[in-house]
């Protein structure tokens, strides 16, 4: 008896087996559709998205850079990113190659959003080049706010604690594990208990642009370093 | 680095400036960049086409030769633009690369050409991106293996035996060269002979022959003509073990030799000989001894020796090794699956084949290679329905790998036809450059005989070139006071006066005219020279050195012959010829020992490396050096 089932059993699934197969070479030649989903379209989705920048003369007037050096850069921009954008991804592969000992992945974050203005996730030639044109001609205070802006993370104003230990941290992560002496763990917080104690005035926990400004204007190897950069394009 | 970093870092300097309120300790000073602001054009003409680039494209690399000053050689004053004379079409790649990034390898280019090119322009072959580098690599790849094939066969197939080689080296070679010598051709026709009469006497021994009388039944030829066989069997391995044992003996590396496929398969061959011969005639054990006759076929694989297609086949499943496991294996997953439903499906019927899953292996491999002897068939439906798919599925997994062993038996094939006809290409074309040289050294001849002449009739049209060439020839004869002559006068000479010479162990000197050490030099100064010229000769012209060794002139030093300064003042009658330990290769003029005898005799007999200046005025206190030609 059990015999018999069992043969019976395995006809039902062979027969079973057979339909089944029969419906996908149906399928596979087209001659019927059994998926629910029509993921056809999916695929035809724009892959990259394009930006072409503003006018010559117009970032000629937003910057203090000149015709030949606005064109040189675009040049060099548009051959490194061809759709006009840089994003976050991007950004932070470039920026690594600089610091090869290190991890510049964090730093890099923060100098993205430093760079992206209006906060859309990639830097367009013009973020690029009014960044630039602030660090490179801008006035001592505009350097400075432009510092500023980078470490206030979330850009409410103020600088916390928690924020600028997160860029000390960053900025030394750069260095990598091979440093003389090498880097204590301590070393990102000792060095931004320093900074607090020389920028925050009124001992509030917080430095607003102002104590920052101030106190950078009075420190004579800040306003000295400043114009180191001048020449770099 | 990459191009785009070199972009971005005036970028990365610029955000510094985030550093600044930060720093513990005041910044180091900026470079100082002197070099021109402004991104200017630059003009490139490589051979005629001109092509524009913005020089901070090409500074993008640093170490390459555009990126680098080492471009203002090519600079053109008058044009202002930077002139190379190179293929253009390559260029255009280069500067690609400049532009993009990425080194693009062009596939209808020669990837000997592309790669000259790429060291000309100091660019490394290993920024070729992806998209390219494999195709690059298998180019190169199979280029390099020609190379190799071509060189490995000059070497060593028609290499000629050194002359003092011993007994023992001279057989090793006659084995595996059989067309070095008559003798050794001889022995491989006989052994392979004999392979052929023992393969079909085995065959033939099992044919039924007539019965002798008294017997109804009919008998295998080899038990009715018993001693026959024996005997012929007996030759046989006679012959295939001494040839065993002289390749043994002559093997240079005996272990290395025991243990390669072919000694394998001889001792396989002969052993069951052997074996029987000291078996008894013990019931037992004559079971085995049957087991071991079967083994006499292998020597049907000693024709691999004489049969270079049975080599390639060898080689090639060998070289389809994975593809065949893979078969196997994919095989063997089916079968078990298959077996197993098979057998669960015929369980129900009585008098059923499938008596076991093992029982319906059989079965299944037979269905599936789609033979179908029909000795075991399904009869329940489900069985049925199982058998046909298994059939089904049997022809595809069998076609897949079948490809891809036939495609690498073809390439193997086809490579070795190939390397069999460049072989016999190169030499004709050795042959028509070696030509070509003569015709070279004989304008040369001409040209000095016309000049003895000394009329000026006998200035043929000849180019700058030839008469600047004749010119320095010239000036190598009077530095070193010996003539160029041709090979006629030469061998005449040498036959006359049996130069002693003593050649050395270069291959390239392949017919080295019966020179033998002879240390006392029996030929006067005057007829040696021009013997030493002769050999010279004839030696460039029989020479087979490869082509790459015709571009070369080196100038080689050799060990000073063991000669006091004394015995260079020798009188001009008893010079010693010694040549000993020299090296010659052809293509070479080589002056192992410039005569540099001086008057005062302050100078050392050390050899400089050009042999030059003549200084000796004495005609007499030369050290005899043989110049060979290259005739350029």
């Amino acid at each position: 008896m059990s015999v018999r089932w069992e043969t019976e059993g395995l006809q039902t699934v062979g027969i079973v087996c057979l339909v089944i197969m029969f419906l996908k070479l149906m399928h596979l030649l087209g001659l019927i559709d059994i998926t629910e989903t029509d993921s056809s379209d999916s695929d035809l989705e724009l892959s990259t998205v394009r930006h072409q920048p503003e006018g010559l003369d117009q970032l000629q007037a937003q910057t203090k850079f000149t015709r030949k050096e606005l064109q040189s850069l675009y040049r060099g921009f548009k051959n490194e990113c061809p759709s006009g954008l840089v994003d976050e991804e991007t950004f932070k592969s470039i920026y690594s190659q600089f610091f090869p000992q290190g991890d510049a992945t964090t730093y890099a974050h923060f100098l993205f959003n430093a760079f992206d203005m209006d906060r859309n996730g990639s830097i367009r030639f013009e973020d690029f080049v009014i960044g630039l044109s602030v660090l490179l001609r801008g006035s001592v205070t505009e350097k400075l706010n432009w510092a500023f802006n980078l470490y206030d993370i979330n850009k409410d104003g103020y600088i916390t604690k928690e924020e600028m230990l997160a860029i000390m941290k960053s900025i030394y992560d750069m260095m990598g594990r091979y440093t003389y002496p090498c880097v204590r763990d301590e070393a990102p917080s000792e060095h931004v208990d320093k900074f607090f104690q020389k920028m925050d005035r009124n001992r509030d926990g917080v430095v607003t642009i102002e104590e920052f400004i101030e106190t950078c204007q009075k420190d004579e190897n800040i306003m000295n370093s400043m114009q180191l950069f001048e020449n770099v394009i | 680095m990459a191009a785009g970093v070199a972009t971005w870092l005036p970028f990365a300097r610029a955000a510094a400036v985030g550093w600044l309120p930060l720093a513990k300790k005041t910044m180091p000073k900026p470079p100082v960049d002197n070099s021109s602001r402004s991104d200017e054009i630059l003009y490139l003409n490589v051979s005629g086409v001109r092509f524009q680039t913005w020089k901070n494209t090409l500074d993008r690399y640093p170490d390459t030769l555009l990126g680098s000053s080492e471009k203002e050689f090519f600079f053109n004053e008058d044009t202002e633009e930077y002139f190379f004379d190179r293929d253009h079409e390559m260029f255009r790649h280069i500067l690609n690369f400049y532009r993009t990034g990425k080194l693009h390898y062009p596939r209808h280019e020669c990837i000997q050409a592309f790669d000259e090119e790429l060291a000309f322009y100091g660019i490394v072959p290993e920024i070729i991106g992806d998209c390219c580098m494999e195709e690059y690599r298998d180019r190169k790849k199979e280029n390099q293996e020609r190379l190799a094939e071509d060189t490995e066969a000059n070497e060593s197939i028609d290499a000629p035996l050194p002359p003092d080689s011993t007994p023992r080296e001279r057989l090793w070679r006659a084995f595996e060269n059989p067309h070095t010598s008559t003798m050794a051709l001889v022995f491989y026709y006989v052994t392979g002979f004999f392979i052929a009469v023992s393969v079909i006497a085995n065959v033939v021994e099992t044919v039924p022959c007539r019965p002798p009388e008294g017997r109804v039944k009919d008998l295998p030829c080899g038990e009715k003509y018993q001693l026959a066989f024996f005997c012929m069997d007996t030759a046989c391995v006679l012959i295939f073990t001494f040839e065993y044992l002289m390749r043994l003996f002559a093997a240079p590396s005996r272990c290395k030799f025991m243990r390669s496929v072919m000694s394998v398969i001889d001792v396989v061959a002969i052993m069951p000989y052997y074996i029987g011969l000291v078996m008894p005639e013990n019931e037992d054990v004559s079971g085995a001894f049957v087991t071991l006759r079967v083994f006499r076929v292998f020597r049907i694989f000693k024709f691999s020796r004489h049969s270079q297609g049975l080599r390639i086949l060898g080689y090639t499943l060998k070289s389809c090794a994975s593809e065949l496991g893979f078969l196997l294996f994919s095989l063997t997953m089916a079968i078990i699956i298959f077996a197993t439903v098979m057998f669960y499906a015929e369980k129900g019927t009585k008098s059923s084949d499938f008596t076991s899953i093992p029982a319906s292996f059989w079965y299944t491999i037979v269905t599936m290679t789609t033979l179908g002897y029909g000795d075991m068939v399904p009869n329940t439906i489900a069985g049925k329905i199982f058998g046909s798919i298994c059939s089904l599925s049997g022809v595809l997994v069998i076609a897949l790998p079948v490809p891809v062993i036939v495609s690498n038996f073809s390439r193997i094939y086809h490579q070795n036809q190939r390397a069999d006809k460049r072989r016999a290409q190169q030499k004709v074309r050795l042959a028509r450059i070696r030509m070509a040289k003569k015709g070279t050294t004989n304008a040369f001849l001409q040209y000095k005989e016309d000049r003895g002449d000394s009329t000026a009739l006998c200035v043929k049209n000849r180019s700058a070139f030839e008469h600047q060439h004749h010119h320095l020839l010239h000036c190598l004869e009077k530095t070193t006071n010996h003539e160029f002559t041709d090979e006629m006068t030469y061998s005449e000479l040498c036959m006359t006066e049996s130069v002693g010479f003593r050649t050395s162990r270069s291959t390239s000197l392949s017919s080295q005219q019966g020179a033998q050490n002879n240390p006392t030099g029996c030929c006067p100064r005057r007829a040696r020279r021009r013997a030493a010229m002769r050999l010279a000769n004839s030696t460039a012209s029989v020479s087979r050195g490869s082509v790459q060794e015709l571009d070369t002139l080196h100038i080689k030093t050799t060990s000073i012959p063991p000669q006091t300064r004394s015995s260079l003042n020798a009188q001009a009658g008893n010079l010693k010829l010694n040549c000993g330990e020299q090296d010659f290769t052809a293509a070479i003029i080589s002056i192992p020992t410039p005569p540099a005898n001086t008057p005062d005799e302050s100078l050392p007999p050390s050899p400089a490396p050009i042999p030059g200046i003549l200084r000796n005025t004495r005609a007499t206190a030369f050290t005899h050096e043989t110049v060979k030609i290259s005739s350029l």
